[in-house]
């Protein structure tokens, strides 16, 4: 059975759809990296397989139950947002959370829940500085608690969104090393959020790209105003298949309407001639 | 005289309540300190005053009328969520506003001017045995409450994106400490008065926060602050007659300069043991 099923999904704001007609099913041990621009419904896409977002048509099930029915098994990887430095919070406190922060009381914590926060934190190679506040440790070192405080609760499936956003190119390694363990013996599949694959090229085994609606989009301030306009603007188009089929020149071509250039340098993924710079630029200044 | 004063039956019911009082508020304070809600804990006392004022226009107690007044504001603020500077922004206008009912009430009231100026610095001693047993009951609520809310309360006020994402019902939790809070507030208004709440709510749980890195740990340590600063200052205020509130004040706030005091001479010496090892280890090599 697939751990994920999205079936005939949509999202749309008002008169923009973000994207509409989304299918596709995430098996055991699977790592789909969601690509493309800003303003797709990335993360709006993880915020519904968390169930923290209403598709406006469609649905998605994790282990055959709506979102919010598994959400103590869901492990989320946020974008990297650097804690208070004098937050009164340890690194263990941070990765016990993703055990037990959801349920009331104080709470018991017993022996076996401790070497489970112990046995994560030594997993991911934190055990170190475990006990230091959290707004003391460098980016690499929180993302790491992160990727922790998602494992701990045993996840039937991991959403990570840009976690190595402002990462060095030594600690994005890691992370990404971390959540390939994972994938490894336990099976539990990823979804990826990034605006570069090219950090996790090695692992990814499908890409699902949104790119923005192909159609010469009109000014969005006009657009309200305009009553002659069409009552959706286009829909983002998408693309979903291993990375070999989807990040090519034709496919990426055919999405944005207009001639896009992948290029392959030195094992790395370059795409040149989007509509929207700011993918190229992301990828050149990556490093 | 001090040993006179200290076998009177009021002195007692001053200490006992003092205690009541202190443990509730340094408990919150952490939570309170935590998610940046200082300023609202003002707005929420300011607010309570109002009330008072109004109760006592009306003719009815004014406690009554300071926990109709502190759960109000407690409640709209809770249901806002607001954060950041809107949240500032639009605690400072709803404070004002009510504070400028709050001397229209006050010219309105016709009674003594005391049971105002009592209302503003507090009057421990003159607190009553029945009071004392309804200070325990709502201690006792908030208490509870929080020892309820204990872990979800922690996990949303320091990462409230994953909380939510895991289950955390954000908006019902902001309404509960709020709710908590404005309790919390009407309790010590009666011992330190409307314009010293922070210094039981919020001073005490700040001096923590500096000291340790442990949650549960600076938890106790803000009750144990607000404890003795509170008891100290009542037996100060026999020994000396200057206002109990002073005294409470003076002495949550000396352990809060300590406090800043001992977290910068700890991180100099950190700064200075790792810089030394550093010498140490080039030295070697």
């Amino acid at each position: 059975m697939s751990v994920v099923v999205v079936e005939d999904l949509a999202l749309r704001f008002g008169e923009r759809t973000l994207f509409d007609g989304l299918d596709f099913e995430l098996e055991r041990g699977e790592l789909l990296a969601v690509l493309g621009p800003n303003g797709t419904g990335k993360t709006s896409l993880i915020r519904i397989l968390l169930g923290l977002l209403e598709p406006s048509a469609g649905r998605v099930m994790v282990e055959g139950c709506p979102p919010r029915e598994r959400c103590h098994r869901i492990g989320y990887v946020p974008q990297q947002r650097v804690f208070d430095r004098d937050l009164v919070l340890r690194g263990r406190d941070l990765v016990r959370f993703g055990l037990d922060g959801h349920r009331w009381g104080f709470g018991r914590f017993g022996a076996e829940d401790r070497s489970r926060v112990d046995a994560v934190l030594a997993e991911v190679g934190a055990t170190p500085y475990a006990d230091a506040p959290v707004g003391r440790l460098s980016g690499g070192e929180q993302q790491r608690l992160r990727v922790a405080q998602a494992l701990v609760a045993d996840p039937v499936l991991i959403l990570a969104d840009e976690p190595l956003l402002s990462l060095d190119l030594a600690h994005q390694r890691g992370v990404v090393e971390l959540l390939d363990a994972r994938r490894e013996s336990a099976g539990t599949p990823v979804v990826f959020v990034t605006h570069d694959v090219n950090p996790v090229l090695h692992s990814v085994d499908r890409v699902l790209y949104l790119a923005p609606p192909a159609a010469p989009q009109a000014p969005r301030s006009s657009g309200r105003a305009s009553p002659a306009l069409p009552a959706t603007l286009a829909a983002s188009s998408w693309a979903i298949g291993k990375p070999e089929e989807v990040l090519t020149s034709d496919t990426l071509s055919r999405l944005y309407g207009t001639d896009v250039d992948v290029l392959r340098v030195r094992g790395r993924i370059v795409v040149v001639g989007t509509p929207d710079d700011q993918h190229v630029h992301h990828v050149e200044n990556g490093h | 005289m001090f040993g006179q004063l200290l076998a009177q039956h009021f002195v007692h019911t001053a200490l006992w309540a003092g205690a009541v009082v202190a443990i509730v508020s340094g408990a919150i304070g952490v939570f309170v300190v935590a998610r940046g809600m200082s300023f609202a804990v003002h707005a929420i006392s300011e607010l309570g005053f109002t009330g008072a004022a109004g109760a006592l226009v009306i003719g009815v107690d004014p406690v009554l009328g300071m926990l109709g007044g502190s759960l109000l504001v407690g409640l709209v603020l809770g249901l806002l969520s607001l954060r950041g500077r809107e949240r500032d922004s639009a605690i400072g206008a709803v404070l004002a506003f009510g504070l400028g009912i709050g001397v229209l009430f006050l010219s309105l009231y016709q009674g003594y001017a005391t049971e105002a100026t009592n209302l503003l610095f507090g009057s421990i001693v003159g607190v009553s045995g029945a009071q004392l047993r309804d200070l325990v009951i709502v201690g006792a609520v908030v208490l509870a409450g929080l020892a309820a809310l204990y872990r979800p309360l922690y996990f949303s006020s320091v990462d409230p994106e994953i909380a939510a994402a895991r289950g955390v019902p954000l908006r019902a939790l902001s309404v509960a400490i709020f709710l908590l809070l404005a309790l919390t507030t009407a309790e010590a208004i009666q011992v330190v008065g409307v314009l010293l709440v922070l210094t039981l709510v919020i001073t005490p749980a700040a001096a923590a926060l500096r000291l340790t890195g442990r949650p549960a740990l600076a938890l106790l340590l803000s009750v144990a602050i607000a404890l003795v600063s509170t008891e100290g200052g009542i037996l100060l205020s026999l020994a000396k007659p200057w206002p109990t509130s002073f005294f409470i004040s003076a002495l949550s706030f000396a352990a809060y300069v300590a406090a800043r005091v001992a977290d910068w001479s700890r991180g100099r010496q950190k700064r200075s043991s790792s810089s030394l090892a550093r010498r140490v280890v080039t030295g070697a090599g």
